[in-house]
């Protein structure tokens, strides 16, 4: 469908665009961006009077369950709950079953998402076998199949050997690693952060050290390697300090921050509600103050959901004993308007971090209005302030902590490779 | 003593920790258990208070007072009792937590005791289930019961705890004991200052609870007109907290110098079970000054009080 989406305020940080213009799409790419342009013969008109039109929105840090935990999420229902939220572009983790570490499994997903049809999926590879730590996975073949980028999410690929054994080895297929950055020895048998919340609670709780010291060492191998590292959510004063230094120093290094470490303290598992049990934990406030400035500044490049979906078999249970992890692809862009709206950082701030930011950090070729480019467009309304209800998430799973939050906007339409794959309120037919 | 009806405003529906405990509520459990407390002296310990009433013991961990100390406590009031425990239950097929409160809840129980590793498993049923839920103990969070025999055995010796200098010493970090005394005693008007080395210590006590916290037990003991001692939660621990069993002691044991620092009408407690020789002196535990047994005998009447008032009767004492 060619679509004419008429007035709108175009933010497109790629190419420091923020203007009330016009986005026409022709054929599933973008035809032209300007003033008062002509509606194509056969186009639809999308009144966007009072709306933002963006880029569509980019996640590099998703988690599908597909192969392997179908029950908990699939392919087909996360990346639906992608173009609900406003997402056209994923990326996911490869803790699968089997784990994504070698190019059949690579295959099958991509498959699986070019059926779907709903948004782009593209998948990270294992760093190392099975995400044992220890030995490589066929990086250079997991590349060649379409895989963006290395992690061993879930766990931290913790030996430092190992370590930069992969950033060398990596630099050969100009992949990042993506780091998920947690010291095994200070986080075992704990649930949460430790601070004064913890005691209260009387959960066992992992340090700041536990991000922090793990995130130190890693500079210093990303200084002897050379090789790309990304800091997945990010969720430290400490580990913002030690981002900061390290891009100072010119290394190269990128970060995520999640929505729920921009907005939620461990003073949330308080009540044992087990959506918020996550790793890494909800921090104190000084480190979701830190975070927020961090995202703001640029110190952070991206913000990434870690969309975590469990199932009751694993939630509803006692806190310790629950899986940790969230759901985050719906409920995000409306928790970073509510930043906006809180004067954190501003609206095309907020949109470079969810398009053009996550795109560089994994250098993908997405996230722009470009003329040419394929049309993925996302329209916002920065003001349909809507009560967040996960009984009505495309999600398959309802581990969401922002039950019942009031947030101030949404995404209306999404558009993915020039198709209409979101519009909540049928804009387009 | 006659059932005089329904309670009056009784502020609580659960018991699941002493956080947000009104002093009032509190004083209600420990006036009741005064009263309670000569039932078990008596040469017919039984009253038909809670006759008609059903009330389910579900002990996911090791227990030996509280448990015992529940189920008289039911039984001296005519309640029926049943008393299930992780060997004995569904646990052991793999049945969660949940289900298995549900399957219970639907025998209709008026009250479901619950005991269990995981903290905030009572809280997790209470927000499920239909009936009272009395946490006796849930990890390292809380445990109530022995919070309010603690509080209850301190009132019967030193009248009032309003100004009372507390020390509560050891194991801290692990201790659900502490966790809801440290509370409880604050409610009720005592100070409280807590010790023990920094490795069983948990964060932020002092901006957490308004307590003073100490790196060893003499300062925390001088001049307290309480002293208590933690057990050594040897099976929660993970990890190296302390070199030895013979450090340990000789560092953090209250042995007699030690316990002479209090004042000298200063009472004794302990929780129990005690690691006799760890923290605690033989001659100390079985002091003069020890009321450790006492705690124990006022546990009883603690869980009477309870029973009654979270099964909705409540007994006049004449």
């Amino acid at each position: 469908m060619d679509l004419h989406l008429r007035r709108g305020r175009v933010i497109d940080p790629a190419n420091e665009l923020d203007e009330p213009a016009d986005v026409v799409i022709r054929d599933g790419r973008i035809d032209r961006v300007g003033r008062d342009l002509a509606t194509p013969s056969g186009a639809v008109v999308v009144d966007c009077d009072g709306m933002v039109v963006a880029p569509g929105l980019v996640d590099i840090h998703v988690h599908f369950r597909d192969p392997g935990f179908e029950y908990k999420e699939d392919i087909p229902s996360g990346l639906a709950a992608a173009a609900a939220g406003g997402f056209t572009t994923v990326c996911g983790m490869p803790n699968t079953k089997p784990v994504n570490d070698q190019r059949t499994v690579t295959d099958r997903m991509l498959a699986r998402a070019r059926e779907a049809g709903l948004a782009r999926y593209l998948p990270i590879g294992a760093v190392t076998k099975k995400l044992e730590g220890k030995e490589l996975a066929e990086i250079g073949e997991l590349h060649e199949a379409g895989c963006v980028a290395i992690s061993d999410d879930g766990m931290p690929v913790w030996d430092a050997s190992v370590l930069r054994r992969a950033l060398e080895y990596a630099r050969g297929f100009d992949l990042p690693l993506i780091q998920h950055a947690e010291d095994p020895t200070l986080s075992q048998g704990t649930c949460m952060h430790e601070g004064p919340a913890a005691t209260r609670a009387g959960l066992p709780g992992q340090p700041h050290a536990c991000e922090d010291g793990m995130i130190a060492r890693d500079l210093e191998i990303v200084a002897l390697t050379g090789g790309r590292y990304h800091v997945a959510h990010l969720s430290t004063a400490g580990a913002v300090r030690l981002v900061r230094d390290a891009k100072a120093r010119g290394l190269p290094v990128t970060a995520e921050v999640t929505p729920h470490h921009l907005h939620l303290t461990d003073a949330a598992c308080c009540g044992y509600d087990t959506s918020t049990r996550v790793n890494p934990p909800l921090r104190e406030q000084s480190d979701v103050d830190a975070v927020r400035a961090a995202l703001a500044d640029g110190t952070i490049d991206a913000i990434a959901t870690d969309h975590a979906p469990h199932s009751s078999i694993e939630k509803d249970v006692e806190f310790a004993y629950a899986s940790p992890g969230l759901i985050g692809l719906e409920t995000s862009v409306g928790l970073i308007l509510k930043l906006v709206e809180e004067g954190v950082l501003d609206l095309p701030t907020a949109i470079a971090r969810m398009t053009l930011g996550p795109a560089r950090c994994l250098s993908l070729d997405v996230g722009t209005l470009s003329v040419g480019a394929p049309a993925d467009v996302t329209v916002v309304d920065p003001t349909d302030a809507w009560k967040v209800d996960a009984n009505a998430f495309r999600s398959k799973s309802r581990n969401c902590p922002f039950q019942g939050w009031e947030l101030p906007g949404r995404a209306v339409l999404t558009v993915f490779e020039g198709r209409v794959v979101h519009d909540l309120r049928k804009l387009t037919t | 003593m006659s059932v005089a009806g329904e309670t009056r405003a009784f502020g609580l529906r659960h018991l699941l920790g002493m956080e947000g405990v009104a002093r009032e509520d509190i004083v209600t459990i420990l006036d009741l258990a005064d009263a309670m407390a000569q039932i078990s002296e008596r040469p017919i310990k039984k009253v038909p208070t809670l006759r008609g009433k059903t009330v389910i013991t579900l002990f996911a961990e090791p227990s030996t007072r509280t448990r015992a100390s529940f189920e008289l406590a039911g039984k001296r009031l005519s309640a029926e009792v049943i008393n299930l425990s992780a060997s004995t239950s569904s646990f052991q097929k793999g049945e969660s937590l949940l289900d298995t409160a549900r399957n219970l809840e639907a025998m209709r129980p008026d009250i479901l005791i619950l005991r269990h590793s995981a903290a905030g498993a009572p809280h997790f049923l209470a927000d499920r289930l239909g009936c009272a839920i009395l946490n006796a103990g849930d990890g390292w969070h809380a445990h109530p019961s022995q919070a309010l025999l603690d509080c209850a055995t301190i009132r019967k010796h030193k009248g009032s705890l309003d100004g009372l200098e507390v020390a509560i010493c050891g194991d801290i970090r692990h201790s659900r004991v502490a966790r809801c005394n440290v509370i409880a005693l604050q409610t009720l008007g005592a100070k409280v200052r807590c010790a023990g080395p920094r490795t069983m210590m948990p964060v932020g006590m002092e901006e957490q609870y308004g307590v003073t916290v100490h790196d060893r037990i003499e300062a925390a003991v001088e001049g307290a007109d309480v002293v208590m001692m933690l057990r050594l939660q040897l099976e929660r621990q993970r990890g190296a907290l302390f070199p030895n069993a013979r450090e340990y002691a000789r560092f953090y044991g209250l042995n007699p110098a030690r316990a002479a620092l209090a004042k000298p009408d200063a009472i004794i407690m302990h929780p129990g079970p005690m690691n006799r020789g760890l923290e605690i002196d033989p001659a100390v535990a079985d002091g003069e000054r020890s009321v450790i047994l006492e705690q124990v005998t006022y546990g009883v009447a603690v869980r009477m009080a309870l029973l009654c008032l979270f099964a909705g009767v409540r007994p006049e004492v004449g």
